[in-house]
C-alpha cells in the first residue's frame, strides 16, 4: 500500500505537488490569476532542488504555449498551466499542440473572460478551447484536481492517444479553498505515471523526424483531422482504464461520468466541476425527504462521454442542464448541446432545459439548486404551454 | 445526514481571519475531521471588511458555496457591528463570538441578535497585546471558539499551533500564542 500523508492543500496546491511528483522535463509558464499559486508552488520545487525540470518563465501565455509546443516536439515532458485570459491568448497555439500530437499536460483554474473583467471561476475560458482537440478533464474539488494530474500524464503520453490533456479546477473555489486531501507518497506516483519515453521526436537524431508539416490541398490535412478524431475517440477506453489503475492504487473511485441516485431518479441535474458537490448535497437531502432526484455529474468533457451519460439518464422523465458559460446567440451552453445531441442521436425525447448559473463565480446555493429541481416537476407540462426559454439564467439579480 | 458545522469570519483584512478560517479547519482536520476553509476574495484591501469561512464535518463535505447560513459567526472587530449586518443568515440558536471590550448585553443590543442567539465576548485584541505583543486576534479567538462552542478541541488547537509555527517563528512568539490561547479560553464570557 501506498504512503499517503493528509494535509491541508488548495487545488492549485495539489496540482503544484503533482506536476513536481511527474517531474517533468520541461515548464514554461506565465503566472496568472487563479492559477498563480501553482506557478509560486512548483518554483518553490525548482529553488529547492526537489524536480529537475528546466523552468521557463516567459513573457506571456501564448509564448509559455509556444515554449511547451517546443519543448514537447523536442521529446520532453513538458506540462504548463493558466487560466482566462491567458488561456485565450494560447488559443491559436492549442490547435498546433493537439495537431502536433504533443501529450503536453496543461492545468487549467477555470476563470470568467473579460469583458467586465472578473477574477472568478466559471468555465467561459476553458470551454473556447473545447474543439482544439485537447482531452478536458474537470475536477470536483482539490483531491480531483490532483488525480486528474497525475492520471493526464498516462493518457496524453499513451501511444495510441498521443493529444494534449487540460485538466481544469474551478477557480478559487477548488484553485484557492483549502481542503482535506491526500498525498501519495512519490515513489507510488513515480511508479504509476512512469518515464516518457516519445517514439519520435526532434532530438531523435538516429530517426529523423519533421514535426508540424505543411499540408495543403491533395495532402493529408483531412486525415490528420480524421486522425485525430479517431485518437480522441479511442482515449475515452484509456482513460477509464487508467482511472481503474489509479483507482486500485488510490483507493479513490473514478468514473468518467458520477452518477448519484441515477436510478431511480425522475428527475436529473447534468453538471460540471464544483458545482456537482454542491447539486449531490441538496440531492441528498431532497432525497431523504423521499424526492426522486439525481445528479450526473461529467468529470471528463473532451472526449464527449455519450453513451454513459445516456445510460445514466435513459430513465430520467425530466432533465435540467448547468451551464457555467454563455454561449451568447447559440442554442444553449455547451454542456446543454452536447447533452442534448446524446439524447437525441439514441432517439430519447426527454424534456431538457439548460439552466445558465455561476458565471463570474455568482456563488451556487442551496435555493438555486432546490430551485432547479422544483422546475424539473413541471417541465414538461411548460415546455407543451411554451413557458420555458431555452435558455434560462438563475442565481442573477 | 452526519453533523456539519458552518462558520462565518467577519474581519478587517490584515487580522488574520483568513489565517483564523485555516487554523480553525486544520486543528479539526488533525482530530480526523473534514474540513474547507476559504476567504470571500474581493477586497484585498488593509482595512477592509471581508469575510472568511470554515466548515467541519465528520464526513467529505461536498457543498462548495459561501456559507449563508452559519452555525458560528466570529467577529475579530467590533467597529464592523456597525458596518456589517454580522448575524445575517445565523441559524436558529446560533452562536456570535465578538472581539471586544463591549458587554453581550452590549453586544446584543448592537447587532439586534435574535434571543436565541448565544453571545459570547472576548479582548482578544488585549490578550493579543500582552501575550504575542501584537494587535492580532485571531489565535485567541480560536481559543474562545474552543471553548464556547466545542467545535475544536482546545489542546489540538496548541499542538496545531505549536506545530506549524515552529521552526516559522521564534519561541517566545510561539510561547505568546499559546499563551493567548489559555487566556481567551478563560476569559471569554457567554
Amino acid at each position: 500500500m501506498p504512503d499517503v500523508t493528509v494535509l491541508a492543500s488548495s487545488g492549485d496546491q495539489m496540482v503544484a505537488e503533482a506536476f513536481r511528483q511527474a517531474n517533468p522535463d520541461v515548464l514554461p509558464v506565465y503566472p496568472i490569476t487563479p492559477q498563480t499559486i501553482i506557478v509560486e508552488e512548483f518554483d518553490k520545487f525548482v529553488a529547492q532542488g526537489k524536480v529537475h525540470t528546466e523552468f521557463v518563465p516567459v513573457e506571456s501565455e501564448h509564448s509559455a504555449m509556444a515554449a511547451a509546443i517546443g519543448a514537447s516536439a523536442a521529446g520532453a515532458r513538458t506540462v504548463t498551466a493558466t487560466a482566462s485570459q491567458g488561456l485565450a491568448y494560447m488559443w491559436e497555439e492549442l490547435y498546433v499542440a493537439a495537431g502536433m500530437r504533443l501529450p503536453i499536460v496543461m492545468a487549467n483554474a477555470n476563470r470568467a473572460l473579460s469583458a467586465p473583467i472578473n477574477i472568478h471561476g466559471d468555465h467561459s475560458d476553458i470551454m473556447g478551447c473545447r474543439d482544439t482537440g485537447w482531452i478536458m478533464y474537470f475536477a470536483e474539488n482539490a483531491q480531483e484536481a490532483y488525480d486528474d494530474t497525475l492520471m493526464a500524464f498516462r493518457v496524453a503520453e499513451h501511444p495510441d492517444v498521443m493529444l494534449p490533456v487540460a485538466t481544469t479546477l474551478d477557480g478559487f473555489i477548488t484553485s484557492h479553498a483549502l481542503e482535506r486531501c491526500e498525498l501519495l507518497d512519490d515513489e507510488t506516483v513515480a511508479a504509476f505515471v512512469g518515464e516518457y519515453k516519445p517514439e519520435r521526436s526532434l532530438l531523435d537524431t538516429d530517426n529523423p523526424n519533421s514535426f508540424g508539416m505543411f499540408a495543403n490541398l491533395g495532402n493529408f490535412y483531412m486525415e490528420t483531422k480524421l486522425a485525430m478524431r479517431k485518437a480522441m475517440e479511442g482515449s475515452l477506453d484509456i482513460i477509464k482504464s487508467v482511472g481503474k489503475e489509479f483507482e486500485a492504487v488510490s483507493g479513490r473511485p473514478f468514473e468518467v461520468v458520477k452518477t448519484y441516485g441515477t436510478e431511480d431518479a425522475e428527475r436529473v441535474i447534468v453538471v460540471m466541476g464544483s458545482s456537482i458537490g454542491n447539486v449531490r448535497h441538496v440531492a441528498k437531502q431532497l432525497r431523504a425527504k423521499g424526492e426522486k432526484v439525481g445528479v450526473v455529474g461529467l468529470r471528463v468533457f473532451r472526449p464527449f462521454p455519450s453513451n454513459e451519460l445516456v445510460a445514466a439518464l435513459k430513465d430520467a422523465k425530466a432533465i435540467a442542464v448547468m451551464d457555467r458559460c454563455e454561449t451568447v446567440g447559440g442554442q444553449g451552453g455547451p454542456l446543454w448541446q452536447e447533452t442534448a445531441a446524446a439524447l437525441q442521436s439514441v432517439g430519447i425525447t426527454t424534456p431538457t432545459r439548460d439552466y445558465m448559473y455561476g458565471l463570474g463565480g455568482a456563488d451556487v446555493t442551496v435555493q438555486l439548486i432546490e430551485e432547479i429541481f422544483e422546475d424539473l416537476k413541471t417541465l414538461e407540462a411548460d415546455k407543451a404551454a411554451g413557458k420555458v426559454a431555452d435558455v434560462t439564467y438563475k442565481g442573477n439579480r | 445526514m452526519a453533523e456539519l458545522t458552518e462558520i462565518r469570519w467577519h474581519a478587517r483584512a490584515g487580522q488574520g481571519a483568513v489565517t483564523a478560517s485555516r487554523l480553525v479547519a486544520e486543528t479539526a482536520m488533525d482530530d480526523g475531521q473534514y474540513m474547507q476553509a476559504m476567504p470571500e476574495y474581493g477586497a484585498e484591501r488593509q482595512g477592509a471588511p471581508l469575510k472568511a469561512y470554515t466548515r467541519i464535518s465528520p464526513d467529505p463535505i461536498e457543498i462548495h458555496n459561501n456559507i449563508l447560513h452559519p452555525d458560528i459567526v466570529v467577529v475579530l472587530d467590533d467597529t464592523l457591528l456597525e458596518v456589517v449586518n454580522v448575524c445575517e443568515g445565523l441559524k436558529p440558536n446560533g452562536t456570535l463570538i465578538v472581539n471586544t471590550r463591549m458587554t453581550g448585553d452590549e453586544v446584543r443590543e448592537a447587532t439586534r441578535a435574535a434571543a436565541d442567539v448565544k453571545i459570547a465576548t472576548v479582548d482578544a485584541s488585549d490578550i493579543a497585546i500582552n501575550t504575542i505583543g501584537r494587535d492580532i486576534p485571531n489565535t485567541p479567538i480560536a481559543g474562545a471558539l474552543a471553548k464556547v462552542t466545542g467545535v475544536i478541541d482546545v489542546e489540538s488547537l496548541k499542538k496545531y499551533v505549536e506545530r506549524s509555527f515552529t521552526g516559522k517563528f521564534s519561541d517566545k512568539v510561539i510561547a505568546g500564542n499559546l499563551a493567548s490561547v489559555d487566556r481567551a479560553y478563560e476569559e471569554v464570557h457567554v
